[in-house]
């Protein structure tokens, strides 16, 4: 298969300028005749399925959710970067590509990068046109703030639910193109395989979840966006139903699976309470622009808070260990998500956790609450204010900004996060890895495109916060609705595509026995209590830190717990039917293999970077050892089933804009 | 603590449908959703058929989860999605009802799980601004008064869960349809068809046989993300007008 990143010559500045003026188009009368399947309705489906709409494509969308709008773009809190440079600090088009590809520790490609960073600015724009609701100032322009690992005010923002109002936009374009009859809307139908025809994308073969019956779908070309694997760990950020299984059964079809190994473990979640948790719920990023982040210094300190002897408010200031602002004085509390979570985790593992299970530490509000509720005593031309007052005064301010992350904490936890510091721990939250795509978001599949999370672009070994809307609907709204062009104008003249051919029939045949065969298993241990096991490997051996003897140890367990899956799962009810189990069962299936790529993965790269960090290689002071000799590039694995295991390709990285550098937000 | 859950359980849209009684031990730490896990897994021990209940991001945001715990949608805390509730609010030897919505527009579908797609085709009838993708103006080119933005946020906040519906003893749907129309019609961006838009949604929530308002205000009480009633009157200022303009035509 062809494996070529496809960048199109010329300075970078003017790469996507020239190519977007240079390539084929697709002309409306010949539009009306081509037909999309775009499988997934959150930002990046969404957008995509309405832009090719209103272009006049016959396209038809995908979702296993009841309906486009529960997509888990949804979940997304704190904002939406763009280099607009509203705030006047000097912010440029070039430093969001620099700071997204510094952020990603040099581990993805720089044309795709800066193409994001270009039409970053467009996506405002369109939001606003949208109705989205973004944060206003008093003059009425919009509001911004900022994110971690950057040092500008370049983030978007709508409360803290920037997600929400950003696919409700997305969710309305689609509605209305649904309207129109341009798009035709498949709620409910989950993509169980990919169909090939002459080794081009052609279609999908789909389950009606309310009915159980299997469909075939056919297009002249298949456009994923399902966003990522999370969930490949049990507990993570994500929600409940994400899974791998529409871009894994790409893969199983051909398609390269890149950087499975970087996952992103989200320094602020609200810790694991019990053996029962069913996921894990973020703290906004947004918060480390106020929180402060500390342990105690002394163990027994430590000790008394997780023995509820203690609270923080009992811990004198000296007493305190502000780790983040102490290791990284440049960034301090606003440092990357990497690395602000594998600091929590060393004073964690020193034994300075201050949660009952030993894995939390504190994101403490009290600085910023009385120096708004101060600031906010002056404006009002209180003199000398007493310390209640000024309490008082910034509590409101601090609950404007964030009080409905403050509200869900206390909800989750039954703990005041106004009175008493939170406690957050790193999660899983978002996989940078994903399909691999060339510069026009193609996979190695002909036809078969990967947009948004699903695919592994543009996010390198580290996403930094804030940039994963702008990445979904910059693929969705301004990229692939240029790029299909490059595939589709020479398909004018292919006719439309039967989904009683063979292989459709074929396709849809061996999803079925791949169902059956789980249901026939009939053996005594739920689909949930495996999907807990492999989590748990995945966490233990995968997760925040790695290294060969933990991979290889989980590679082989991994293995096990398969084999154990096909012979003693068992799944009530029937194929035929409304039946969450069975949808479980299939995605946990394909998550045990995702898995095992995600370790081979993790054990070829013999180097730290971004999330992925190996015990064997850090610097004496504990910070990631990039190998940029021998690992700058992209893997690229091919699946070739059980037995054969998995073959990588690599895509060599060249950077001729940006200097490789240590990461350093000291 | 040891619960007694009383649960609604109909195989098909068809199946008439009936109580069961399960009992189920909980910890106060557990989400609600979770204790019905830990059911679920019960039953699957026992290979009987699990429970089925619509959930997705547990965080109050997604709108998919839903239930009717005791007669309330949602259940009893204020501005709470059922997957927000936690069992600390609950006391050792409770009785729990658990029940889907019921509303003839929201048919159920297998145990407590309904269909809400009529919300759908409701937005698709004129829940969005008409503008395609494409080179709009700044976004800084329309300036928006902060507390007017902020007012809009709070219409634009709705989840689509479908909790008023299920509050309401007309199972009437003005308050999702208000908050929509309320978001983009407050907005200099959405004015501009807002007429057309409150006629148009209207027509189509009536098509669906959600039932009238009569000001019960149940709706806002129940409302996980506490949208106000006072949308449902911005909707009848926006279609009343549009109603005795001649030149409105949908």
């Amino acid at each position: 298969m062809s494996f070529d990143s496809n960048v199109p010559p010329g300075p970078l500045a003017e790469k996507w300028t020239q190519y977007r003026g240079t390539m084929n188009l697709v002309a409306p009368n010949n539009k009306r005749r081509i037909e999309i399947i775009v499988v997934g309705t959150g930002l990046a489906g969404a957008s995509a399925a309405a832009t090719l709409g209103e272009l006049g494509y016959n396209v038809k969308c995908f979702t296993f959710h009841d309906s486009p709008r529960r997509a888990h773009s949804i979940a997304a809190q704190g904002g939406i970067n763009a280099a607009k440079n509203y705030a006047n600090d000097g912010d440029s088009v070039y430093r969001l590509f620099y700071d997204t590809i510094k952020g990603g520790d040099y581990r993805s490609r720089e044309s795709n990068v800066y193409r994001l960073a270009e039409v970053s600015r467009n996506i405002i724009d369109q939001a606003v046109a949208q109705g989205v609701p973004f944060a206003r100032e008093y003059g009425g322009l919009l509001d911004n703030r900022s994110f971690g690992g950057v040092q500008v005010s370049r983030t978007f923002y709508a409360r803290g639910q920037t997600g929400q109002q950003l696919l409700l936009g997305a969710y309305q374009a689609l509605s209305r193109q649904i309207a129109q009859g341009n798009v035709e809307m498949y709620n409910r139908h989950e993509m169980l395989d990919l169909v090939l025809v002459d080794g081009k994308a052609r279609g999908i073969i789909v389950r009606n979840l309310l009915t159980g019956e299997l469909e075939r779908h056919a297009a002249h070309c298949v456009v994923l966006a399902t966003g990522g694997y999370g969930n490949v760990f049990y507990l993570s950020t994500n929600a409940m139903n994400c899974n791998v299984t529409a871009a894994w059964r790409a893969a199983r079809r051909g398609a390269y699976m890149a950087n499975p190994c970087f996952t992103q473990i989200h320094p602020t979640c609200i810790p694991q309470s019990g053996d029962y948790q069913s996921k894990l719920t973020l703290m906004s990023e947004s918060l480390r622009n106020d929180g402060r982040v500390w342990v105690p210094k002394k163990q027994e300190d430590a000790k008394a808070i997780r023995e509820g002897k203690k609270t923080g408010n009992d811990i004198a200031d000296a007493d305190r260990d502000y780790f983040l602002e102490r290791r990284y004085p440049a960034f301090g509390n606003l440092v990357p998500r990497d690395v602000a979570s594998r600091a929590a985790k060393v004073v964690c593992d020193e034994g300075l956790g201050v949660a009952p299970t030993g894995l939390a530490v504190f994101l403490d509000f009290e600085d910023a609450i009385m120096r708004y509720g101060r600031s906010k005593a002056h404006s009002a031309g209180l003199h000398n204010p007493s310390d209640s007052k000024v309490r008082e005064l910034g509590e409101q301010v601090v609950e404007e900004k964030y009080g409905n992350l403050f509200e869900m904490y206390e909800k989750i936890t039954g703990e005041n996060p106004y009175k008493l510091p939170m406690k957050i721990y790193p999660a899983v939250h978002y996989t940078m890895g994903g399909l691999w795509v060339d510069y026009n978001l193609e996979t190695n599949i002909p036809g078969l495109f990967a947009l948004g999370e699903c695919n592994f672009s543009d996010h390198g070994a580290n996403r930094l916060g804030a940039s994963a809307l702008m990445q979904g609907l910059a693929d969705g709204y301004f990229v692939l609705p240029y790029t299909i062009g490059q595939f589709l104008s020479n398909e004018i003249r292919t006719p439309k595509f039967d989904p009683d051919a063979q292989e459709f029939l074929d396709a849809e045949k061996d999803t079925r026995e791949r169902l059956e065969g789980m249901m026939n298993v009939k053996g005594s241990q739920s689909v949930e209590s495996f999907h807990r096991r492999l989590g748990k490997i995945m966490w233990d051996y995968c997760g925040m830190s790695r290294n060969a003897d933990g991979l290889k140890k989980a590679r082989k367990m991994i293995q096990e717990l398969r084999e154990e899956f096909y012979k003693d799962v068992f799944v009530p009810g029937s194929l035929d039917e409304y039946n969450p189990e069975v949808e479980k069962a299939h995605r946990v299936a394909d998550f045990f293999e995702l898995g095992e790529l995600m370790v081979v993965d993790a054990l070829d790269r013999n180097e730290s970077c971004g999330g992925h960090f190996r015990e064997e290689y850090q610097t004496e002071e504990g910070e990631a050892l990039r190998n940029d000799e021998d690992y700058a590039y992209v893997s690229a694995w091919e699946y070739k089933g059980w037995e054969e295991g998995p073959v990588l390709h690599k895509e060599e990285l060249v950077f001729e804009n940006v200097e490789l550098k240590t990461r350093s937000y000291k | 603590m040891n619960l007694t859950l009383k649960i609604w359980r109909q195989k098909s849209p068809k199946d008439k449908g009936r109580f069961e009684t399960y009992k189920v031990e909980a910890s106060p730490h557990m989400s609600f959703l979770e204790m019905l896990d830990v059911l679920n897994e019960e039953l699957i021990s026992k290979k009987e058929d699990p429970v089925t209940f619509e959930h997705d991001c547990r965080e109050g945001i997604c709108g998919t989860c839903s239930l009717v715990i005791n007669g309330q949608p949602h259940g009893p805390n204020k501005g709470t999605a059922t997957c927000q509730l936690h069992m600390r609010h609950y006391k050792d030897g409770d009785i729990i009802v658990i029940e889907p919505y019921r509303a003839a527009a929201f048919p159920v579908l297998k145990d407590l799980a309904v269909d809400r797609s009529a919300f759908d085709r409701i937005i698709q009838a004129g829940g969005y601004i008409s503008v395609n993708t494409g080179a709009p103006q700044d976004g800084n080119a329309i300036p928006i008064e902060k507390d007017q933005a902020a007012k809009a946020f709070d219409a634009a906040a709705c989840i689509g869960c479908g909790a008023c519906v299920a509050a309401c003893p007309n199972a009437s749907a003005m308050l999702f349809v208000s908050a929509k129309v309320a978001h983009l019609a407050m907005l200099p961006q959405g004015k501009v068809e807002a007429k057309r838009r409150a006629q148009a949604m209207v027509r189509q929530m009536d098509a669906e046989g959600f039932g009238m308002c009569s000001n019960v205000t149940a709706c806002e009480v129940e409302c996980p993300k506490e949208i106000s009633v006072k949308n449902i009157a911005r909707l009848n200022r926006e279609y009343l007008s549009s109603s005795i303009s001649s030149e409105t035509k949908v």
